[in-house]
This record gives structure tokens, C-alpha cells and sequence, in this order.
């Protein structure tokens, strides 16, 4: 559970949202700040991307996915699992499918 | 909890889903992709036939907002993405629909009944939904 | 009257057909879930409904149609219905029989 801006936003015990609709900025700021990230542009344009592929393909991500679909959208540079390491601890895909506020990517056991 | 990296699986198994059901009648349509996008971002060689009623879960337009539904239609065009290129629809099976390869939202292989099984004999592992 | 549901492909059960066979003349079959797929112009059943067309009056759930992306390729003659229309048809009729 999360308190945003006075409004309680139901988490499943992942932390992942349990209503889809229940995403915000604020909530993503607040999701971010549980798993000590602080949120700046580079992290934003991740978290946009993940969005519009949930938007287009009904899932998020898994790992490898998601760096091909960074490098092609973001470039070479950013399409290395280094990169979204550097901004998303270990898990990437996982991280930042929960602070997109999206389902858990299906590659995950 | 392991994530899957850039480098493919070590010993890939020729994987073989065969979905035979319409797609909002059962959960069995959406277990089966969610199984093949696991397969294929673990590395295996993932192939895909859809068979019988499962032709439709491939046909365009699918909006099931109405019935309160997830359009999972739409992941089937992320299966390129995720390196599964290898999607085969039976022949008879859309034929008998009234169907045909224009009307699927994804690029797919016709092939013949005769076809499929010797397809299956190939494969290390066949699931079925 | 009975109106009648069918709620299964006819590709993948008996339910059509044993409705139609035991449907009275004059009674109301709505096709719904799965049995939307029965409305399909292009089909081995599509003979079947064309001649049963005249003896009932046949319904189509238009959500169950537009869920499976085939609103566009039914039977001209079988009427869409939407959730109120199908409540307005259980209330009309004396029973309801559900083939599944």
C-alpha cells in the first residue's frame, strides 16, 4: 500500500499496482523513493517507453526486450543491460515496469 | 527470482505450442502466450500453430473492451520482439472459418495437416492448450 | 415461447446443432460467447443457419461479436443485439434454455 498525496493506492506484496489505472507521476515518484531511487530524466525516459509498449503490446518487457527496444528507440548507447542496470539496480525490466506502474514482465518465475 | 540477459540459452529445446481454442472462451489462449513469451525470453526455439478454433485468436478487429476483457491480441505483434518468428496456421482450419491470411494480425505460415505432423515429430517438447 | 442460447463454437461442440434440431418453429435462438462464431457467412454451418433463418427469430450478441474481431464477416439477416436487448428477450419470453 502507498500513501500518494492523501489517496491510498492499493500494491500487491511485489509492490507492483493493483489497479493499472491508480499510475500517476506522483505514484511513480513514490514507488521509486520505496526502492531508493530518485527519478531524473534518464529514468523518465525509460519509464515513458515502457508505457507506450504496454500501450501497444498489452505486456511489459522482459530484459531482453526491453534493451533491444531502448537501443532501437534511444540508441546503441543506452540499449545495454549496463545502462538500464545503472539506472535501475539489478532488475531493470522488473523495477521499472513497478515505478511505470505497469503488470510484472511474464519473463519472471 | 533470475532474469533473462542478452545471451541465448546454453542448450535451446525445440519448443512446439499448439493452440487449438477460440480466444475469450477460456484462459487457455492467454496461458498459452504467456508461456511462449517465457520460452522465448529464456532462449528456446519457440514455434507457434494455432489448429482448429485456435485460427481465431489471430483474427484482426478483436475488441474485447465490451465483455470486460484483456485484448491480448495485441501481444502477438510483440512476438517479434521477443525472436518468435517461426508461426504456422492450418490450412483447413481457416479455410473451414471462412477465413484467410489477410484477416490475421500477425504474418503467419499456412501449412498442411500432413505438414504439422511431421512438424511435431521434430520438436523436443509439444504443449498443448 | 423459449428463447434459446447457444454459448459454444460449432466447431468445437454439438450445441448448434442440437438446438436447432430441438428448437421449435417460431422460437428466438441468440447465439452468444462462443456461439457468435455460428453467425460467420463463410462457414460450413452457414447452410444450416440460412435455412433455419426463416423458422426462428435469430439473435447475435454484438459484444461477443466485437471481442472476437468478427462483426464485419457475419450472416446479413441475424440481428445484433447489445446487453439490453438480450435482458429485454430473457424478460419477454416464458423460459430460457441454455445450450452448452
Amino acid at each position: 500500500m502507498l500513501l500518494v498525496e492523501g489517496k491510498t493506492i492499493n500494491t500487491d506484496k511485489e509492490g507492483y499496482l493493483k489497479n493499472l489505472q491508480d499510475w500517476s507521476e506522483a505514484v511513480a515518484e513514490a514507488i521509486a523513493q520505496q526502492e531508493q531511487i530518485s527519478l531524473t530524466d534518464p529514468h523518465w525516459e525509460i519509464i515513458w517507453l515502457m508505457r507506450d509498449f504496454y500501450q501497444q503490446f498489452e505486456i511489459a518487457p522482459a530484459m531482453r526486450v526491453l534493451v533491444k527496444t531502448v537501443g532501437q528507440q534511444l540508441g546503441k548507447e543506452k540499449g545495454r543491460s549496463i545502462y538500464l542496470m545503472s539506472l535501475f539496480h539489478e532488475s531493470p525490466a522488473k523495477l521499472a515496469s513497478k515505478i511505470a506502474g505497469l503488470p510484472k514482465p511474464t519473463n519472471c518465475l | 527470482m533470475t532474469e533473462t540477459t542478452e545471451q541465448p540459452a546454453v542448450n535451446p529445446k525445440k519448443l512446439l505450442f499448439l493452440n487449438r481454442k477460440a480466444p475469450y472462451g477460456s484462459s487457455l489462449p492467454r496461458e498459452a502466450l504467456d508461456a511462449v513469451l517465457m520460452a522465448s525470453a529464456f532462449g528456446q526455439q519457440v514455434t507457434l500453430v494455432f489448429l482448429g478454433d485456435g485460427v481465431f485468436q489471430l483474427k484482426t478487429q478483436q475488441d474485447p473492451s465490451e465483455i470486460e476483457m484483456k485484448n491480448f491480441s495485441k501481444t502477438f505483434a510483440a512476438l517479434e520482439l521477443y525472436g518468435v518468428s517461426s508461426i504456422f496456421v492450418e490450412q483447413s482450419s481457416l479455410q473451414k472459418r471462412g477465413l484467410t491470411l489477410d484477416q490475421l494480425l500477425i504474418p503467419a505460415k499456412l501449412i498442411q495437416s500432413h505438414e504439422l505432423t511431421e512438424l511435431l515429430e521434430e520438436q523436443d517438447q509439444v504443449m498443448s492448450f | 415461447m423459449i428463447l434459446h442460447t447457444v454459448n459454444r463454437s460449432p466447431f468445437d461442440t454439438n450445441c448448434l446443432n442440437d438446438c436447432l434440431e430441438m428448437a421449435a418453429a417460431g422460437s428466438s435462438i441468440i447465439l452468444i460467447e462462443d456461439g457468435v462464431y455460428a453467425a460467420l457467412s463463410k462457414t460450413q454451418f452457414t447452410d444450416q443457419m440460412l435455412a433455419a433463418l426463416p423458422k426462428h427469430n435469430f439473435y447475435v450478441l454484438r459484444p461477443d461479436l466485437q471481442a472476437r474481431g468478427i462483426q464485419d464477416c457475419i450472416i446479413d439477416e441475424i440481428e445484433a443485439v447489445d446487453y439490453s436487448g438480450f435482458v429485454t428477450l430473457c424478460t419477454e419470453l416464458d423460459k430460457v434454455v441454455s445450450w452448452y
